[in-house]
């Protein structure tokens, strides 16, 4: 997750911590050691993602675990023969899963315990993320950046691995990509898998029914799941592309580099 | 201070999660520690006694799936299965002040409640089914719990690898208005394979616990010492979660 070089005087809320740098350009691009002292990621959000790289790998292999006890995806109330599929998932092997066999009974163990750190970690970085304005000024778009030809410009510069905006903040395809994530995909997860379950659907009805049942609910849990695998794979793609060591190192240590 | 602030809490989190493993022999506590966590949140958010939904008899499922045990393997079921279970009884033991043993004949006297619901079984799939039997409060109150009573043990005639089938729920789930004793499916006697000729259906929870082939209600004050202790087949077998509303 890049959150581009802070400017010298403002206290920016993901980058987190007062930075005192020189307000040369040189923290526009990747910190440069010695240049000048950069916070790049606040103490929150680093907290938050190596808790929720945790759950999620978590969560996700146990519930392949799960998915192997009835591959079959269906649409609506009910479904239980491969007639009614709309989709029929293939066996995960026993390294993708946790436990690292097929166990039902413990991957439920695993994925519901993994559950609780999950869920309120989101709600704890949505809530620091809107208290301290984070939201607002790093990751909200502005109209500007919806412009066709904003847009298209970003990509190229995607593709020239350029990943940074011209004033040192995440460009449009980060933010929406990074919102995508954290607005749709991780409470989707939350709500979805609440969705599924029995003792907790008297209050969830008018989204199962939103959405057209428990099963098409369970269908939705499966298809944000792999939504957000999807995404952990471009995520990283993107950061062995882009000097890795200093980007993990900086997801770590917040990123400030001494003067 | 932000920063203090943030540490303080993680410093909190991480005690709480640490006694937490101190105060148990190993890891699997914590794991029901989030099964407790998940019952008396859901308890909590969604109500004690909120219902399932129940669904139109236009959405039943044209076949309802048998699955687990699909049939007691013993020549005294099989005899009264072709009597139509006319000498089956259910017996209401335990602590209750009036042990009962009820006949088919006298289930169906008893005030009935019809449910369309659906069940989900815990490895995935669902089935609507339209249900019909007396309510387990019914049942109970005619037998008068004795107040230590704090869980009903469901006996059963069938059995899986080798051993009975049971399953036990709290009295919060035993008095839920839609927790029956099933002797309908659809509007026709209970099939075999979905527990002839009385099953439990307790809405709230996965299939597992909606024990089939129903012999026995038993009012007890604690699940050692029955079965393997954990409170059901599964739950003894396989490590399955005791409470399987999620």
């Amino acid at each position: 997750m890049a959150c581009r070089g802070d400017t010298g005087e403002r206290v920016d809320p993901l980058c987190g911590q007062r930075t005192a740098s020189s307000g040369s350009a040189a923290r526009r691009h990747l910190p440069r050691p010695g240049r000048a002292r950069v916070r790049r990621h606040g103490l929150s959000v680093r907290l938050w993602h190596w808790v929720n790289l945790a759950c999620l790998v978590t969560l996700f292999m146990s519930g392949l675990n799960i998915s192997n006890a009835h591959p079959r995806l269906y649409w609506g109330e009910w479904g239980f023969e491969s007639a009614r599929a709309w989709l029929t998932l293939p066996r995960f092997p026993g390294w993708m899963t946790i436990p690292g066999h097929y166990s039902l009974s413990a991957a439920r163990d695993w994925h519901l315990l993994a559950a609780w750190p999950f869920a309120g970690g989101l709600a704890f970085i949505w809530l620091t993320m809107l208290l301290t304005g984070h939201f607002r000024s790093d990751l909200m778009t502005r109209r500007s950046e919806w412009r066709p030809s904003a847009i298209r410009a970003d990509i190229v510069a995607h593709f020239q691995l350029d990943f940074d905006s011209a004033d040192g903040k995440l460009n449009f395809l980060q933010k929406l990509s990074y919102g995508i994530v954290l607005g749709v995909l991780l409470p989707g997860m939350v709500i979805s898998g609440l969705g599924i379950s029995p003792g907790i659907e008297p209050l969830a009805r008018p989204l199962i029914e939103l959405v057209g049942g428990r099963q098409s609910m369970r269908s939705l849990h499966f298809i944000f799941a792999w939504s957000l695998f999807a995404f952990f794979v471009v995520h990283v793609t993107l950061v062995l592309l882009s000097s890795p060591l200093t980007q993990v190192r900086d997801m770590i240590t917040g990123g400030r580099h001494a003067a | 201070m932000r920063r203090r602030h943030v540490i303080g809490s993680l410093g909190a989190l991480l005690a709480g999660g640490c006694s937490k493993i101190g105060d148990s022999a190993a890891p699997v506590s914590l794991f029901d520690s989030a099964e407790r966590w998940h019952k008396q949140a859901q308890r909590l958010l969604a109500g004690r006694y909120s219902l399932a939904p129940e669904f139109d008899r236009s959405q039943v499922s044209p076949y309802f799936r048998g699955n687990g045990s699909r049939n007691v393997d013993t020549p005294e079921y099989a005899a009264s299965a072709v009597s139509g279970f006319a000498d089956w009884r259910l017996a209401v033991t335990g602590l209750v002040e009036h042990p009962l043993s009820l006949s088919l004949d006298n289930i169906h006297r008893l005030p009935q409640r019809t449910q369309v619901t659906r069940h989900d079984c815990v490895e995935g799939w669902s089935a609507i089914g339209e249900w019909t039997g007396p309510r387990l409060s019914t049942i109970l109150r005619g037998a008068a719990l004795k107040p230590e009573a704090r869980f009903i043990v469901l006996r059963c005639a069938d059995t899986l690898a080798g051993t009975q089938y049971y399953e036990s729920i709290d009295l919060i789930d035993a008095f839920h208005p839609q927790t029956i004793i099933a002797h309908k499916l659809n509007g026709e006697p209970l099939p075999v394979r979905n527990g002839a000729p009385l099953r439990l259906r307790v809405e709230r929870q996965l299939g597992y616990k909606h024990a089939k082939f129903l012999t026995g209600i038993e009012a007890v004050a604690s699940l050692a010492g029955i079965g393997g202790g954990k409170g059901g087949y599964w739950e003894d077998r396989a490590g399955y979660q005791w409470y399987a509303g999620i």
